[in-house]
């Protein structure tokens, strides 16, 4: 190489510069993430909104209507029943399964022979496929077979050809698949919760006892406060689970009798895919959107407060 | 194309064995013979997905296995046959149809290829030659097959519904035989009930018989969703009369009707707590099938009659149409016509027939002299069901405004709604008219 003769050093684009910029490297980082969020969230979410907009029917496009769905439906008798119901589902079932899991999580975390054994036959029917689940609560509540008309049969409160017309009764058939989603929910409630009760220090509960705090006062102020943010994550799911629940119903009940069953979800099945109507059945499930960001806000706005969460203490 | 399944593979492997043991078969025979001088060529490596409505009478199934098997000896096309209740044959159409990827055939129920007509594929050269060569097609077939004139499906068969009830019973409660108007039928209901032996009919998300029952309703008592310029005319003073009927009927009825679906009544039937009720030809066939002591007991105390005539003065039945549809996606629009051309083959279809015992009806007239409909007088009556049957949209067009109905379970719910107490009949009409409206726009 002669003196004084040297290569230039390659040109760095500004692309070159930004893809080893150590600012933009989380972005890079982020960008699968981002695209596969993206295509499979918000991209179905979005096309169901605009669906919603249009009068779209099943194998042919739909012209634009704007809310002529929304506002049909607010006069649908169907649809607000479905809602009322849905509201109703969730409210009742949750706060069932809250109140059982809790106390059950509460029973489990206590020292008795076979620990392990039990607590693995409290997450049975969580694993139960729902399907196969709702099918055997489907014959459990049969009208004519149902195991309870033949147990009441035979303890002679019921007549023989007399029923209880489980299924064929509106309101019955909304008890009857409230307590199937019961049922299915409490283990995953019990299991979470005693999974938040293991991490409570027994420090604790020995310095409450040598103040004399009571068995409630134990739970009141050293239990109820530790749990609280596994609480409100477990309920979040739980919320959000049953408001969007539609095999147990469809296996069931499919929404009847009468449409007493309907959930949103199912009713937005009902319409959109057996009807045909994509559009009114993509309007029935947008409409299931604020009430579960109503219920993520509950939650997000509830542990937004809490310290664990700067990591001052990470629980 | 439909991702295959290890069942569907084996059910595939099956239909390949079936063809290996009919070679050198007459009906294997035959068919070569008709592969070559079929109007209705294969491509060339063809291959098909063929979807059904589960069987309710298995000696049919098989005999359709045969036909299939038979078709691929014959053409070298191997087709796998996958099966669905009768609830979700619609909803996976549906959902091909408007997804463009899916079983090549459906053979669905009633009015579902009105839901997409642009979506199947024009088989009237198909029907054309079927039709010539048979007799020509009932009426009921053509309304549910063509749109226009345009053939969109092929109506392989009707599955016929009549009353089923026990004949002891029906004795036993005071008559010789089922009354044949709708006053002397709720008679004999109320006197069913009477002696405990109480009839049934499913007002729940039945598909088949829930619909059945519920149009049944309407048009004996000379009511329709819809006249003939497709207007919603379903608040009127006849729907009010089916509605109180009804209501009547219900009172009489066995606890439980309103979340039947269609498998409830056979189920109840077969245990011998329902006394009567409407169906297929499966109830008696299964009971006939069966090893079981009672079950045969059953089978020879049980007959069929037709549906009552109510005001209307004529049938007003509504008979569950099996029509076969060729989707627009397939590669294999030639293969699907030569199936659909080999099945309805009288070579293949009096077998078939014969087999089904009385559960299907032809569609084509030459099939009337069938043995089945002479072999045991209890098949009799469903030899008539496509000719006595109205079409589901009467007194309008079958279109996909009146499939859309029928697959929502308009009528249904109204009749529902009112029997069970939730709505008044005023309530329940006005629910019902602004549900078709929507539909009718």
């Amino acid at each position: 190489m002669a003196a004084g003769s040297f290569a230039a050093p390659p040109e760095t684009t500004a692309w070159s510069r930004l893809m080893v910029n150590r600012n933009w490297l989380g972005f890079w980082f982020m960008v699968p993430t981002m695209i596969f969020l993206v295509f499979f969230l918000a991209w179905p979410l979005l096309l169901g909104m605009w669906m919603s907009m249009t009068d779209m029917r099943i194998g042919r496009g739909g012209v634009f209507i704007g809310l002529e769905n929304y506002q049909y439906l607010l006069e649908d008798s169907d649809f607000l029943n479905a809602t009322a119901f849905t509201l109703v589902y969730t409210a009742v079932a949750s706060v069932v399964k809250f109140a059982v899991g809790l106390y059950l999580a509460i029973l489990l975390n206590n020292h008795m022979p076979f620990k392990a054994f039990i607590r693995a036959i409290v997450l049975i029917p969580f694993i139960v496929p729902t399907v196969l689940s709702a099918v055997a609560f489907w014959w459990i509540f049969d009208t004519q077979f149902s195991i309870f008309t033949w147990l009441l049969q035979k303890a002679g409160i019921l007549a023989k050809g007399q029923y209880i017309n489980w299924l064929g009764d509106p309101f019955l058939a909304q008890c009857s698949v409230i307590f199937a989603n019961i049922w299915r929910g409490i283990p995953f409630i019990a299991i979470t919760l005693l999974a938040g009760l293991q991490t409570v220090s027994p420090s604790l509960y020995e310095a409450a006892t040598l103040d004399g705090a009571s068995g409630w006062q134990r739970f009141r102020f050293v239990t109820y406060p530790l749990l609280t943010p596994i609480i409100a994550v477990v309920m979040t799911f739980s919320v959000l689970f049953t408001f969007t629940d539609f095999q147990l119903i469809w296996a069931m009940t499919r929404g009847g009798p009468v449409n007493a069953t309907q959930l949103m979800a199912t009713l937005s099945y009902q319409r959109g895919i057996l009807g045909g109507r994509l559009g009114e059945g993509a309007a029935i499930a947008t409409a299931m959107v604020p009430f579960l960001l109503a219920a993520i806000m509950v939650s997000w706005f509830g542990l937004q407060r809490r310290k664990w969460q700067q990591g001052e203490s990470n629980d | 194309m439909t991702k295959p399944t290890r069942r569907s593979a084996l059910k595939g492997l099956a239909g390949v064995a079936g063809a290996g043991a009919l070679v050198g078969s007459g009906m294997t025979e035959w068919a070569k013979a008709w592969a070559q001088a079929s109007p209705f060529k294969p491509e060339a490596g063809a291959t098909l997905n063929l979807m059904r409505w589960r069987r309710f009478v298995v000696a049919e199934d098989e005999q359709f296995n045969k036909i299939v098997a038979a078709f691929t000896a014959a053409t070298g096309v191997r087709v796998t046959v996958t099966s669905e209740s009768f609830d979700d044959m619609q909803p996976k159409a549906s959902v091909a149809a408007n997804t463009g990827t899916g079983p090549d055939i459906f053979w669905s129920l009633y009015s579902t290829p009105h839901l997409f007509p642009n979506r199947c594929v024009d088989v009237s050269d198909v029907a054309d030659y079927l039709g010539k060569k048979y007799g020509g097609w009932v009426p009921v077939a053509e309304a549910y097959g063509k749109l226009g004139n345009k053939w969109i499906a092929i109506p392989a068969a009707i599955n016929g519904g009549y009353i089923n009830y026990r004949i002891s019973q029906v004795k036993a409660a005071g008559f010789n035989e089922v009354p044949q108007t709708t006053a002397g039928f709720l008679e004999l209901c109320k006197a069913l009930k009477a002696k405990n032996t109480p009839a049934g009919f499913p007002l729940g998300r039945a598909s088949g018989d829930g619909n059945s029952y519920a149009y049944w309703l309407l048009w004996s008592h000379n009511a329709a969703q819809v006249d003939e310029n497709s207007k919603v005319i379903i608040r009127s003073a006849e729907t009010e009369a089916a509605l109180n009927y009804a209501k009547s009927l219900y009172d009489t009825f066995i606890q439980g009707t309103a979340a039947w679906n269609d498998a409830s009544n056979n189920r109840l039937f077969l245990s011998g707590e329902l006394g009567l009720t409407a169906n297929g030809i499966s109830i008696y066939a299964a009971a006939n099938a069966s090893n079981d002591p009672k079950q045969k007991e059953i089978a020879a105390d049980m007959d069929h009659a037709y549906w009552p005539i109510g005001p209307a003065g004529k049938p007003t039945e509504i008979q569950l149409c099996f029509p076969m549809m060729a989707m627009t996606y397939t590669k294999f629009p030639n293969a699907c016509k030569a199936f659909m051309a080999f099945m309805l083959e009288a070579d293949q279809f009096n077998p078939w027939l014969e087999a089904a015992a009385g559960y299907l009806t032809h569609t084509l007239n030459a099939f009337d002299n069938n043995p089945v409909w002479t072999k045991d007088p209890k098949n009799k009556v469903f030899r008539d069901a496509s000719k006595r049957s109205l079409v589901a949209g009467h007194r309008g067009k079958l279109d996909e405004k009146a499939a859309t109905a029928m697959a929502d379970f308009i009528v249904v719910d109204m009749f529902a709604s009112f029997c069970t107490g939730r709505e008044t009949a005023a309530g329940a009409m006005q629910l019902a008219e602004r549900q078709l409206q929507r539909i009718y726009r």
